[in-house]
């Protein structure tokens, strides 16, 4: 049993308050404050996970959110699993359980440990190199067979959760003038200049606690106050300032145009016992006028032989456990740095008992404050000198030192690193902003501002104390002034005294020269060594875009956080180019992980569309009816009635309308009423149709055209008057064919005197279809001769049913004599179940869609978007006859005659029956002209429709087919899977040839 | 989300109530037939696609419903300013001075 790591007093964790959690089954205890890093650590525990690729044993690196190794998956009960979760971001509460991930079958004993052997094979670019061959039985063979049923299981992080989330996530929009991101020392001066002026301020931070590095100073006092005391007197203020809002736990993962920024945050557990229905998270869309960057920095690794062994870790990173959560990361320390404030965490650790067997600095000499500081207590070092390799597979056991005595093992049990600081420039590259190198401190710093934002602090490169809280006051200041807040006096300063300037840092491999052995890991997550980034280099890559694709080195979650810079600067040093030509990889949103949940906030379950339901809706549903989606509409599927399937059901209901009468929901029919002195001009131009000579109350089909000569869309048209017309579409254009006639309304015709309105909602249509539809409606209409001669097929007359106004319809889509009775919604239900009851007579059916598309197939009528794709002409579709011939212009018409649409052998629309009547195509098949084609050869269509026909006892299909009609009569296959199907070419009417059933 | 300003609401407005609608000021011919092949491609298909300053159309769908016309820069996303449709395309360069950033 290892002995708590713990310190007896200190930090900010609550000793009164301990939390029970589990780590892989395992029970441990922290107290309140703790994150599951700092309370693992404190427990001795020293491994957290496995690597990616190699599965190598590795332990906690840093304490924020860059932290690429201890990813765990953390369980709140069924259903609330979230994978990939970062030790050093997650705060613990009782019963947390969490686990280690990508390790087989246990963190200390990984079979995935093997990869380590073969190594060779995972070397830069092994995607592309390993996984191409051998084709042994076809294209990709080894690739779907062997290696990615492998690699899938083998890769990868956590497992995705299987059970859906119980939780609510939330999505709120927000409007301030200041947004300050980042609560460290800068956003508090910037955030305290801003509230001061009166601007609505909005100020977040990731962590739970604001006040970032103050929270672990220890020796700097600002104003007369220790950093603590500093900043708690600071928040007692803000939190008086009723226009600034304080929102802890809140990321701000993106930065987006015109000062659109994302935030995330993570509801705390307090405010979910508080409240059990408060969401898990909140996702914020914030629009602010002007924002302060104030995101810090991030130390840096050094790339060293091993130097992912658990127990390596960043300096700063042990020094926030030891003085925010009293935890020594271990108890003979070695340092390795190239920056002085390594020295001050040596000091702290010192301090706390910790024992510093060595301070290595890798550079030639150490002069600054802090060094001179540890030489005075004491303390070790040796400058100029590297770490050659580390011992301890689970945990680090000795780092060996190369200088220029050559290589001495010092025993430890933690290797603390700093290779300097990397400023934190990704939300203003999100922004668009493009940073600029600084030669001399070896830093991107933010350059010109492309949107209305400045950077403030450590983030920009300004790292003493003193100067990164003036620097955020003064942006502060600026934008609260920009936003239209005039400042209360001057720019604050700050007294800091105990906070020296520290200097230096180190890009790219510090692997001595002689001596050393073992992998120098660039990017943990990915497992990157620098050997594969210089391989990529050797291999052509040039860019740093091309490395990283290659190596995959920045590509994990953490996006490069501790890598980016080391990476850079290896592939510079190996292109033999400054680091600036070969590129900085562009950061994207999101910062951090973002969950599916806040991203999706209520748009889930019923509320993830909107539903539209048809008056009648209710009844089909009372009748059993089965619904399928059609756009946003619940459209009754079929109508199945007990033990029936839906074969059984359809064929019924098909059988019914032919013989005697149906009744069918045809409301969701999409709508427009074209009205105006220039309708009739207007219709001209829009369809392919004549229509100035159409007769007030009278109907026709209409072909609706792009500019490129294709079909759009396609519906009857009524002309209720010289200057109306009721114009149907389908279902799911109507939205489509409205934006469509608005466009060349407004933009190309607007001299037309024309108003388009939406009417799809302010009609419902009731299809009567069959022999008996003429018996059925007649008693209950008034003001309408339905007779033969009065009320042809395709006419339209105005008038009562059932004692509520009806444009009635005279037209089919069955082929069977029809009417389509349209009503205003609200008196729909009555009007179907008077006609439903009528109908007991007449042995009448209620009809779904699926018995629509069946009858109208065996008539050849197509459906736009089913039978054409958005590459059919009219002539194509075999409806030249609804071209007038004689228009001068039409939308489409010029494109008619283009040298594509003209040319031979395009493909047409042609029936098919196959030769065994028995067997059915299926829709999307491709079509041959040979019985067992030679593979590669060239299809010559594909069939588009096809259905068992009850009218017609077999099955029937529709197709396109290279110059089909000239092909009538001729077989060609049908081809899938392990067969073809012999069939023949016909006429797309399968039914009713004459048409003498519609004039009934 | 963008946000863009519709000239006939006179209010800006988020970007999920606009759509968007190709390039602007491509008229359509008023003799389509009069166009050689050559010519009608032209129109139908070819577009400008610049990196920098474009003229593009919108239209404010989910509010008054009509199209307007914007110059908006390809790479930073930022409108210089919107019009209706209709009237000729700004001159872009002195509009691109006044607007702020």
């Amino acid at each position: 049993m290892i002995a708590s790591l713990r310190t007896v007093s200190g930090g900010r964790i609550d000793r009164n308050k301990p939390v029970r959690f589990t780590f892989d089954g395992r029970t441990y205890q922290g107290f309140a404050g703790d994150t599951l890093a700092s309370a693992l650590l404190a427990n001795g525990v020293k491994l957290f996970g496995r690597s990616y690729k190699y599965h190598r044993p590795r332990g906690v690196i840093s304490v924020g959110p860059e932290e690429p190794n201890a990813l765990v998956g953390v369980s709140r009960g069924p259903g609330r699993f979230t994978p990939n979760l970062r030790a050093t971001q997650v705060e613990i509460v009782d019963g947390l359980d969490a686990k280690s991930q990508n390790r087989w079958p246990s963190l200390d004993f990984d079979l995935g440990a093997v990869n380590s052997l073969f190594a060779p094979l995972f070397s830069a670019g092994f995607y592309y190199k390993t996984f191409m061959g051998p084709n042994l039985f076809g294209k990709n063979w080894a690739w779907t067979h062997l290696f990615e049923p492998v690699v899938r299981n083998a890769a990868g992080l956590g497992d995705a959760p299987s059970d859906p989330d119980p939780d609510a996530y939330a999505q709120f929009y927000e409007h301030c003038d200041v947004l300050v991101v980042g609560g460290g020392p800068a956003g508090v001066a910037a955030a305290l200049a801003a509230g001061a002026s009166g601007a609505r301020v909005i100020f977040c931070d990731e962590q739970a606690e604001f006040g970032g590095t103050l929270l672990s100073e220890t020796q700097a006092t600002i104003d007369g106050a220790s950093a603590p005391a500093w900043l708690a007197r600071q928040f007692a203020a803000l939190a008086a300032m009723p226009n600034v809002r304080l929102m802890p736990r809140t990321q701000a993962f993106g930065y987006y145009a015109q000062n659109f920024l994302g935030l995330c945050e993570v509801v705390s557990e307090a405010e979910r016992l508080a409240n059990p229905d408060a969401p898990r998270e909140r996702q914020w869309q914030v629009r602010a006028k002007e924002v302060v960057l104030a995101c810090g920095a991030i130390e840096r690794p050094l790339v060293f032989p091993d130097n992912d062994r658990p127990g390596v870790m960043l300096a700063e990173a042990a020094r926030v456990y030891l003085n925010r959560y009293g935890v020594k990361v271990g108890r003979r320390v070695v340092v390795a740095t190239a920056h002085d404030s390594a020295y001050r965490a040596a000091l702290d650790l010192e301090a706390a008992g910790v024992e510093i067997a060595r301070i290595v600095d890798l550079r030639a000499a150490a002069d600054g404050e802090w060094p001179r500081a540890a030489r005075k207590l004491g303390i070790e070092v040796t400058t100029g000198a590297r770490i050659a390799g580390v011992r301890g597979r689970l945990c680090v056991k000795a780092a060996a030192v190369a200088s220029a005595q050559g290589v001495e093992w010092i025993g430890c049990d933690a290797l603390l690193v700093s290779g300097g600081w990397t400023p934190s420039v990704h939300l203003y590259s999100q922004s668009r902003g493009k940073v600029v190198w600084d030669a001399e401190r070896e830093i991107f710093v933010p350059g010109v501002s492309v949107q209305r934002e400045r950077s403030a602090g450590a983030c920009k490169g300004v790292f003493a104390l003193d100067r990164v809280l003036r620097d955020g006051a003064v942006a502060g200041h600026e934008a609260a002034a920009r936003a239209g807040f005039s400042a209360q006096g001057p720019v604050a300063n700050f007294d800091v005294a105990g906070a020296p300037e520290s200097s230096g840092g180190l890009l790219g491999d510090a692997t001595p020269s002689r001596g050393a052995k073992g992998k120098a890991f660039v990017d943990f997550q990915n497992d990157v060594c620098a050997s594969d980034i210089r391989l990529a280099v050797r291999e052509g890559m040039r860019s740093i875009e091309h490395v990283k694709r290659y190596t995959t080195t920045g590509m994990a979650t953490d996006q490069g956080k501790l890598s980016n810079m080391n990476a850079l600067a290896i592939a510079a040093n190996a292109l033999n180019a400054p680091l600036p030509k070969v590129g900085l990889t562009t950061f994207r949103q999101p910062y951090t992980p973002v969950t599916f949940g806040a991203f999706a906030g209520a748009s889930r379950g019923d509320l993830f569309d909107p539903v539209r339901r048809t008056p009648i809706h209710e009844w089909a549903e009372d009748q059993g009816a089965e619904f399928e989606d059609v756009g946003l509409w619940k459209r009754a599927w079929y109508f199945s009635r007990e033990g029936e399937n839906m074969h059984a059901a359809v064929a019924r209901e098909c059988r019914q309308v032919r013989e005697s009468v149906g009744l069918f929901d045809a409301s969701t029919l999409g709508k427009i009423e074209v009205v105006g002195p220039d309708a009739a001009a207007f219709m001209e131009k829009l369809y392919t149709n004549p229509w100035a000579k159409l007769e007030p109350g009278r109907c026709r089909y209409g072909l609706m055209l792009n500019e490129a000569g294709f079909i759009i869309d396609d519906g009857v048209i009524a002309r209720m008057a010289p200057d109306r017309f009721h114009v149907t579409t389908t279902t799911g254009g109507a939205p489509r064919v409205l934006h469509h006639m608005e466009d060349y309304l407004q933009t190309e015709f607007p001299e037309m005197k024309v108003w388009l309105t939406s009417t799809t909602e302010q009609w419902a249509v009731i299809a009567v279809q069959g022999p008996r539809a003429r018996d059925l409606i007649a008693p209950f209409v008034e003001g309408v001769d339905l007779s033969r001669e009065a009320l042809p097929h395709m006419s339209v007359r105005e008038g009562r049913i059932c004692d509520v106004e009806t444009r009635l319809m005279r037209v089919s889509f069955t082929g069977e004599l029809g009417f389509e009775i349209n009503v205003p919604p609200d008196s729909a239900r009555a009007v179907w179940e008077t006609l439903w009851a009528e109908g007991r007579k007449y042995h009448v059916v209620a009809y779904g869609t699926e018995a629509m598309h069946v009858l109208r197939a065996e008539k050849g009528y197509i459906i736009v978007g089913q039978d054409t794709d958005g590459t059919m002409t009219p002539a194509d579709a075999g409806l030249e006859w609804a071209v007038g011939k004689a228009k001068k212009d039409f939308v489409g018409k010029r494109s008619l005659s283009r040298p594509d649409i003209v040319a031979p052998n395009r493909k047409q629309l042609v029936g098919l029956l196959t030769d065994d009547p028995i067997l059915m195509p299926l829709e999307g098949e491709q079509i041959v002209a040979v019985a067992n084609p030679t593979k590669g050869s060239h299809a010559i269509g594909h069939v588009t429709s096809a259905y068992a026909s009850p009218t017609l006892k077999r099955s029937i299909a529709l197709a396109v087919v290279e110059n089909g009609r000239a092909r009538m009569g001729e077989k060609v296959f049908v081809a899938a899977e392990g067969r073809t199907m012999p069939v023949t070419i016909c006429d797309t009417v399968f039914w009713d040839k004459k048409g003498a059933r519609l004039d009934a | 989300m963008l946000l863009i300003d519709c000239p006939y609401c006179g209010a800006a407005r988020p970007e999920i109530e606009f759509r968007h609608g190709g390039e602007a000021h491509v008229a359509r011919p008023r003799d389509p037939s009069a166009l050689d092949d050559a010519a009608w491609a032209e129109f139908l298909y070819f577009r400008a696609n610049p990196k920098g300053l474009a003229a593009e159309r919108w239209r404010h769908v989910a509010g008054c419903g009509r199209f307007f016309n914007a110059i908006r820069d390809t790479v930073s996303d930022r409108f210089v300013c919107t019009y209706p449709a209709g009237e000729p395309r700004p001159d872009v360069e002195s509009a691109s001075v006044g607007a702020s950033a």
